[in-house]
């Protein structure tokens, strides 16, 4: 197990370096940054010089800005935005609010997703199982920035249930809303996910013998159906915890949020190298991590997995 | 709910113990807070760190508009520059300028507003060394140069220009005529700094220190800004309510549901979306006033394609060929005005602004526009593309409706067609590279209400924002000659013959003039929007 782990952290510089490149690149191919500062007019040659000089902009992208850049990264510096903040000043005040926003999202498709998948699952062809399939159908189909305006304005404004926009302090009372939103979509496959291994598994042998022994049905299901069942979910939400931070620039927008994806929409608008290349990197690293958990979580949910 | 009853309980006890307080020592004095509630209002993050000289976009000016007072103030409703912490600015050449700065200002830390307050803030404004974006505006200042030359080192520190006389006066020496200068210090570039600017740079960006009405409580970048009422503030501008806390946020469709749900008392940017249902939304509670901000189609110049002579015919005919009356109404709600010049009506007539100096040219003329754009030789290339940043302002829809118009009028549907740009800084910066082909979108926001501020910036030959390099030689001199009159009428006129210099080659094709736009909840009252599109802020009442 920890030859295992090393392994695959080993396995991940590669893609760390691979990954920041290319944000890197890809962020630089979009043309001079400095252009865009002075608005609709033009800066002047010598403060633009100045500017450049200042964020590092004026040498070539590859190698150079990028070496420079990294070297940097491992001491924690992530160089400073365009409106004179450091980075991770941005990384100190975002983060915490979409980890929060994050975590509200999986505990709902956790809590919410598996009880409906179970009870569709263990009920297959009846109402039950056809009214959850159909709902999940609609969640899917619906695009969250619908989904979410709706729910703005139905709650927000014509019920009053709710602020439209989240306060600076984003605390988790009022991320409820917004996590439910942008869980909806990965909620829904939960929910299917989990209906689909419920019902495979159920007609198995083990649950049949389980059964034969004259287990307590709650026990069955629990100890037997649901630990074999979970695999596949497991798999999806640990990949979604980072899917989720990282798209959260759409359903932060809409509740006025101001965690990352608020932050990585206003650098992508600005152009500004520093921030998204930063908030990527951090993304990628969290990513990463949250996939080795995924499979070390495998062996703990099923003992035949074992790993070198 | 509990917790807030308790709170104000609380606080209405200490509220009770300091009244008490004050009247056993039995002090007169009015104790602080006397001017009401505090206002909610939408904000954007500024770009830039809060700087006088380094903000160079509405949402910064803002605030700085809110927090300092300079020289000169532009009146909200008429424009006009007025004298302000200026006692006195006396010129006999137009080029050399003695300033006498009032008595009794202070900053709201209690520092003395002094010639040097002013003298300070314009050197380090102009330093290269500060790489502060407005550094141009010192650029007429003697000595400009020196301290920021266009290549090379700096090799000043100050303007060799600008002398403290003594603790009131200043004076300062231009490189050349221009007798409007004194106009322009309403700009918030020209606004005094404190010492503690300079001795604590990072505190002070932390939480800006000003000399203006409302005094910065606490500011948490990126999220939101208090500012309060300044009770020792000595203008005869006083913030009517007590305080305004600004709330960025990332859309201002979230900010308008806002408003909407009771939340946020103003916002000063009504979405395009939701202009449909403002009338019914807010009745009279939406203001659309005009702003002094123009939209044009520009031309490069640097392609000989479009600078050979005869298509100052093409693009005459382009101009007639766009259909501003449906546009504006369809596409924008009537948020934009026709334009029909290259001003804007908020100078007024007095300042400059001409209504119908275009003429013909700016009207819609199908049959004209057709056999002039034949006349002239035809579209260069065959085609117009116009190009337009696409992730901002909604641009997409008003350069097709643009592009239909001409094709209608040419009666080819391939005469015109749009061209975006990802990004609004890949636009600036192919437009810096003079790489466009054809027409591109340029819109002008003015930084102080003069007809010069709208035409010399853009036209004059090497302009800083003459992107399309056009040039003329008689434009260029109308310009100086209006620069050097000192009798203001005289000097509009100047300009208006310059400007119908511009109309004659149809440099660049206006389009429209832009309205500010604001709706406010039913607590405020004396809501108004100044010529620069924002909130006049110090004159709005809470109910």
């Amino acid at each position: 197990m920890g030859r295992y782990v090393l392994r695959r952290l080993l396995q991940m510089i590669p893609v760390f370096v691979g990954s920041t490149l290319l944000i890197f690149l890809m962020v630089n191919v979009m043309g001079d940054p400095v252009a865009g500062l002075c608005g609709e007019r033009q800066c002047d040659p010598a403060t633009a010089a100045r500017l450049k000089q200042e964020f590092g902009l004026d040498q070539p992208v590859f190698p150079q800005q990028y070496l420079a850049y990294m070297g940097r990264v491992f001491t924690g510096d992530f160089g400073t935005a365009f409106n004179g903040q450091k980075v991770t000043e941005l990384m100190a005040t975002a983060f915490p609010v979409t980890i929060r926003l994050t975590v509200v999202a999986i505990l709902l498709e956790i809590v919410v997703g598996i009880t409906l998948g179970v009870l569709s699952g263990l009920r297959r062809g009846r109402p039950v199982d056809t009214a959850v399939l159909l709902l999940t159908l609609v969640v899917i189909s619906v695009p969250t920035f619908v989904t979410g305006l709706v729910l703005q304005l139905l709650l927000g404004v014509k019920w009053g249930w709710i602020r439209p926009s989240v306060s600076p302090d984003a605390g988790f009372g009022e991320l409820l809303v917004p996590g439910l939103v942008l869980a909806s979509v990965s909620l829904a496959y939960v929910t299917r996910l989990t209906r689909t291994s419920i019902a495979e598994n159920k007609r198995s042998d083990y649950v049949r013998t389980a059964v034969a022994k004259g287990l307590p049905r709650r026990r069955v299901i629990t100890r037997h159906l649901l630990r074999n069942s979970l695999i596949p979910v497991v798999t999806f939400i640990g990949f979604d915890i980072g899917a989720l931070m990282g798209g959260a620039i759409v359903t932060e927008r809409i509740f006025n949020i101001h965690g990352v994806g608020y932050q990585l929409y206003q650098g992508i608008l600005r152009q500004n190298t520093q921030t998204v290349v930063g908030f990527v990197t951090v993304l990628v690293l969290i990513f990463l991590v949250a996939n080795l958990l995924v499979d070390l979580l495998y062996a703990v949910l099923d003992p035949r997995i074992r790993y070198a | 709910m509990r917790g807030t009853a308790h709170t104000r309980r609380a606080a209405g006890a200490v509220a009770a113990v300091v009244a008490l307080a004050a009247a056993g020592c039995g002090g007169g004095g009015s104790a602080g807070g006397t001017g009401g509630a505090v206002l909610s209002s939408s904000w954007g993050d500024p770009q830039n760190p809060l700087e006088p000289a380094n903000t160079n976009e509405v949402q910064g000016g803002k605030v700085l508009d809110m927090i300092f007072r300079g020289l000169k103030k532009y009146d909200p409703r008429t424009g006009r520059a007025t004298d302000m912490l200026a006692e006195s600015i006396d010129t006999s050449d137009s080029r050399n300028f003695t300033i006498r700065v009032k008595d009794g200002w202070t900053f709201s830390d209690g520092e003395k507003v002094t010639a040097r307050s002013f003298v300070d803030a314009w050197n380090y404004g102009a330093s290269l060394r500060n790489s502060q974006k407005n550094a141009f505006f010192f650029a007429y200042i003697d000595g400009y140069d020196k301290v920021h030359p266009a290549h090379g080192k700096q090799s000043a520190d100050t303007l060799p220009g600008l002398k403290v006389v003594d603790e009131r006066t200043f004076t300062v020496r231009l490189n050349q005529k221009f007798s409007a200068f004194p106009d322009t210090f309403g700009y918030p570039a020209f606004a005094p700094l404190p010492r503690a600017f300079f001795t604590d740079h990072a505190a002070w960006l932390a939480k800006p220190v000003g000399n203006g009405p409302y005094a910065v409580e606490s500011y948490t970048k990126g999220s939101q800004m208090f500012l309060r009422k300044w009770d020792g503030y000595p203008g005869d501008d006083k913030a009517l309510n007590g305080g305004v806390t600004l709330k960025v946020y990332t859309d201002n469709n979230t900010a308008y549901t806002d408003l909407m749900a009771g939340n946020l008392d103003l916002v000063d940017d009504v979405p395009a979306a939701q202009l449909k249902n403002v009338a019914g939304d807010l009745g009279d509670r939406y203001l659309n006033t005009p702003a002094g901000i123009i939209q044009t189609l520009s031309f490069p110049y640097y392609d000989k394609a479009w600078n050979r002579p005869g298509t100052e015919k093409v693009r005459t005919g382009l101009s007639m060929a766009i259909d501003r009356r449906q546009i504006t109404e369809t596409i924008f709600n009537r948020t934009r005005t026709p334009a029909t010049d290259w001003t804007s009506p908020v100078l007024g007539p007095a300042g400059g602004y001409k209504a119908g100096l275009c003429g013909r040219a700016c009207e819609y003329h199908p049959d004209e526009a057709r056999k002039l754009v034949k006349e002239g030789g035809g579209i260069p290339g065959g085609q117009v593309r116009i190009t337009y940043n696409a992730d901002t302002g909604s641009h997409r829809q008003w350069v097709d409706a643009v592009c239909n118009s001409i094709n209608n009028a040419l009666g080819n549907g391939r005469a015109c067609v749009g061209n975006p740009v990802g990004t609004f800084a890949d636009f600036r910066n192919r437009i810096g590279r003079h790489e466009m082909t054809g027409p591109f979108r340029a819109g002008w926001q003015m930084d102080y209400p003069l007809i010069q501020d709208f035409l010399q910036p853009m036209y004059y030959t090497d302009a800083p924002s003459n992107d399309g390099k056009w040039s003329d030689g008689d434009f260029d001199k109308l310009v100086d000659r209006a620069n050097a009159e000192t009798d203001q009428a005289r000097s509009v006129q100047l300009f208006q013959r310059a400007e119908e210099v511009v109309r004659d080659h149809m440099a660049a094709i206006p389009l429209w003039y832009q309205n500010g736009s604001a709706g406010y909840a039913e607590r405020l009252s004396g809501v108004a929007l100044n010529p620069f599109s924002v909130p006049v802020y110090n004159e709005i009442k809470v109910r």
